[in-house]
């Protein structure tokens, strides 16, 4: 089941450079929430502070209270503890060339030391169904590369990989914005399921994915976040003019 | 972003809109004064250019729901063309009304002319005003304006019961002139109606400014952050 | 300009397609069974073989493998993942002027470390010596190979709650795996060649030796002495030395470079 997150005052830093000023933000469990706004506001470095992936950036800092269900992001769990439990679905789907579809799903598990072969079988065939590509590629699970296949077969084993560890809360930046209209649809429809189980926080440039996916959406700008309410509000009579300029394309 | 085509497309409605809008006002104008000045001619005109009215709602329609297929409008675009879509079928059916108007006012006038206890001309006044305001309210944006013309209604409203109760009397106290009682009881009739479109335009307006939803009198015209109006939609000179 | 460019590829190529003509000319007739099983005779009778240092040079880039892949490989990392820094930069200077470094003078250091300490020579000598020579190269063709892989694989592996180092062994380096290899492949047959570097180290043997501690013949060190003889049959026996030495290492690289192609996925 997912968690809810909790971001308190949080603010982001490369170097001396300021990327995210003071955002305070409550995303609610099982739900899907956009986050939208031009490109360099910060909304990509807000999520992989979500997941201390932003710490992977030499001289960034972070302050500031960020809480992922119970546990505290920042004070108290290692990073690679907490990124077990969030998982992470990039811009361009990155799977493991070298590795099979099956091993590629089995990394996140495998790599953890988790070895029991039945279980792991096991893992894999649910996340693969859970990402909806298990029927296309039952047949070559040990045969073919995770980059043998398609575009948004790749996505989708990227995130069936995300899935085997049993996170709860999913991130996904830019999921869509490298694949076709038919892809980018069957990954929607997966969000769509997925928010049963998961929590999930989806960057995206494209306003109407948001509208369609997502039941909350937060519109960032220059480091800052300007509102956030329900999906339906921010597009069809958001609060702030700013908003309102992004949204019907005035800026952009 | 500048999004020049959209802009020349969302110019384009408006102003496709306030030209049908001018027309059926003046029809509207044009049966009135027929009617006050027993006018064939004037009612003439207001047949003949029915046809240029319901060419304008279909030319209207087609390029809203062009825009809508191709250009993803939001937030206050979006409100803008569902806005337009409506005030454009209550301007068909003000010019439905004119027509209406005209053709009672034909019949009328072969009857013999008589002196009957109604102000038609004033309820006209005032109506024509009301479908004028709202008009205004369109092209400047302003909420306020579409307000003043909803609160208006009520006072149509109360010149159309005094005038069916004084036309009924009429016309048991003088059954010789029960036609043309008739005749002017249908009239304001058909003007109530046109006060009930341009109410409906009015509310429509509010719906694209403020985004809020006052039909059937539900809700104070205040939108969230107190905006009051929208600048007219994007006014900018592109060439032609 | 295709023409110049066929042109060109032409010069490059034929003195390696006049080198091996030459040599299979010259040696393949004097292979014979004997060559390939019997040690050297005793100066001046004709007959024996090189059975010995085949089996020695074998055993000493062995020893040298053995310290010089994984020291290059982890060289590699460091300077890949590690080493984007003023540190990085130090190693891959230091790094480079060890490539430069004559082989000679590098047999002398190994003589000097290993040989005078243990008062004799040995496989374990030359073994020291080739793998200073191989470490460099291995070092730098890993590197750039790391390098190569794209930073969203290791962000993948991140995302996943991997750590750093478990990333780099079992992502990044496993990725980059056939690269490496190359780069292995490279600096074997570059040291397979070698003969400097072991003339005071390993310094040759006329009889079998395979303890590490011992001097031990090898097929370098072999036809070196023997092309500067005197005699007609051992001249003879350098050919054919020099034959099965190239054949040798071609064929080392070769089945190397299969095996991992089988071991490649569909696709990948």
């Amino acid at each position: 089941m997912g968690v809810g997150i909790t971001v308190e005052r949080l603010n982001a830093f490369y170097g001396k450079t300021q990327a995210l000023f003071d955002i305070n933000i409550n995303v609610l469990a099982n739900h899907a929430t956009a986050l939208i706004g031009p490109s360099g506001c910060g909304k990509s470095t807000f999520i992989r502070c979500l997941n201390r992936m932003h710490e992977t950036i030499p001289e960034s800092r972070v302050e500031g209270n960020v809480r992922i269900g119970e546990f505290n992001v920042y004070n108290g769990t290692s990073a690679t503890e907490l990124r077990r439990r969030v998982g992470m679905v990039f811009q361009k789907p990155n799977p493991f060339p070298t590795m099979s579809i099956y091993d590629n799903v089995a990394a996140g598990l495998k790599l953890n030391g988790f070895r029991n072969r039945k279980k792991v079988d096991e893992v894999v065939e649910k996340s693969l169904r859970s990402s909806a590509l298990f029927e296309e590629v039952k047949d070559s699970l040990h045969k073919k590369s995770g980059a043998s296949l398609s575009g948004g077969q790749q996505q989708r084993l990227c995130i069936a990989r995300a899935l085997a560890v049993q996170p709860e809360v999913l991130l996904m930046d830019e999921p869509c914005s490298a694949l076709d209209p038919i892809s980018t649809g069957k990954i929607e429809e997966l969000i769509f399921q997925l928010k049963e189980q998961y929590t999930i926080v989806i960057v995206t440039h494209n306003m109407q994915q948001a509208a369609r996916v997502a039941e909350f959406t937060g519109f960032f700008l220059l480091g800052k976040m300007i509102e956030f309410d329900k999906t339906e509000k921010v597009f069809t009579n958001p609060s702030d003019k700013r908003t309102e300029d992004y949204v019907t394309g005035r800026f952009g | 972003m500048v999004r020049t085509r959209f802009q020349q497309q969302m110019e384009e409605l408006r102003e496709k809109l306030l030209r049908m809008g001018g027309m059926a006002e003046l029809a509207v104008d044009r049966a009135c004064q027929g009617y006050t000045e027993r006018d064939l001619h004037r009612c003439q005109l207001v047949l003949e250019n029915e046809s240029l009215i319901n060419a304008a709602e279909r030319e209207i329609d087609e390029l809203a729901f062009d825009i809508l297929a191709t250009q993803q409008p939001a937030a206050v675009d979006l409100r803008f063309i569902l806005a337009v879509t409506k005030i454009n079928a209550d301007l068909e059916r003000v010019g439905d009304q004119a027509v209406n108007i005209a053709e009672r006012v034909m019949d009328m006038i072969e009857l013999p002319s008589v002196d009957l206890p109604v102000d038609i001309a004033r309820m006209a006044t005032a109506v024509s005003a009301m479908v004028r305001r709202a008009l205004e309210s369109f092209v400047e944006g302003k909420a306020e304006l579409a307000q003043a013309v909803l609160e208006m209604d009520h006072v149509v409203d109360r010149m159309r019961d005094e005038a069916f109760i004084t036309l009924v009397r009429t016309m048991n106290e003088q059954p010789q002139n029960t036609q043309q009682a008739l005749d002017a009881l249908l009239v304001a009739r058909n003007l109530e109606r046109v006060a009930d479109h341009a109410t409906n335009i009015s509310e429509d307006v509010i719906f694209w400014v403020l985004g809020a939803d006052v039909r059937h009198h539900a809700g104070a015209a205040n939108g969230p952050n107190n905006m009051t109006s929208v600048p007219a939609p994007r006014t900018e000179s592109t060439g032609t | 300009m295709t023409g110049v460019a066929i042109l060109t590829v032409v010069i490059v190529l034929a003195p390696l397609v006049a080198i091996f003509g030459y040599l299979c000319y010259k040696g393949i007739g004097s292979i014979n069974i004997a060559f390939l099983t019997q040690t050297p005779k005793p100066v001046g009778e004709v007959g024996g073989g090189m059975a010995n240092a085949i089996v020695g040079s074998a055993f000493i880039l062995a020893i040298a493998s053995l310290m010089g892949v994984p020291m290059g490989i982890g060289a590699g990392i460091f300077l890949s993942e590690y080493g984007r820094n003023r540190y990085g930069d130090a190693v891959r200077f230091v790094s480079d002027v060890l490539n430069g470094v004559p082989s000679i003078v590098i047999g002398i250091v190994a003589y000097g470390l290993v040989v005078i300490r243990q008062k004799h020579f040995s496989a374990l000598a030359g073994g020291v010596a080739l793998a200073i020579m191989m470490v460099p190269t291995i070092a730098r063709t890993t590197e750039q190979m790391l390098l190569l892989v794209p930073q969203a694989i290791r962000e993948a592996a991140y995302g996943l709650g991997v750590s750093r180092w478990r990333t780099t062994l079992s992502i990044t380096l496993r990725t980059a795996t056939s690269g490496v290899i190359t780069g292995v492949m490279l600096a074997f047959a570059r040291v397979a060649g070698e003969t400097a570097p072991l003339l005071f180290t390993a310094f040759g043997n006329q009889f079998w030796n395979l303890k590490p501690d011992q001097p031990t013949a090898a097929l370098s060190l072999q036809i070196y002495t023997y092309a500067l003889s005197p005699f007609d049959d051992w001249h003879r026996q350098a050919w054919a030395g020099s034959f099965v030495l190239i054949v040798l290492i071609v064929g080392a690289v070769a089945a190397v470079r299969y095996v991992v192609r089988r071991g490649r996925l569909a696709g990948a």
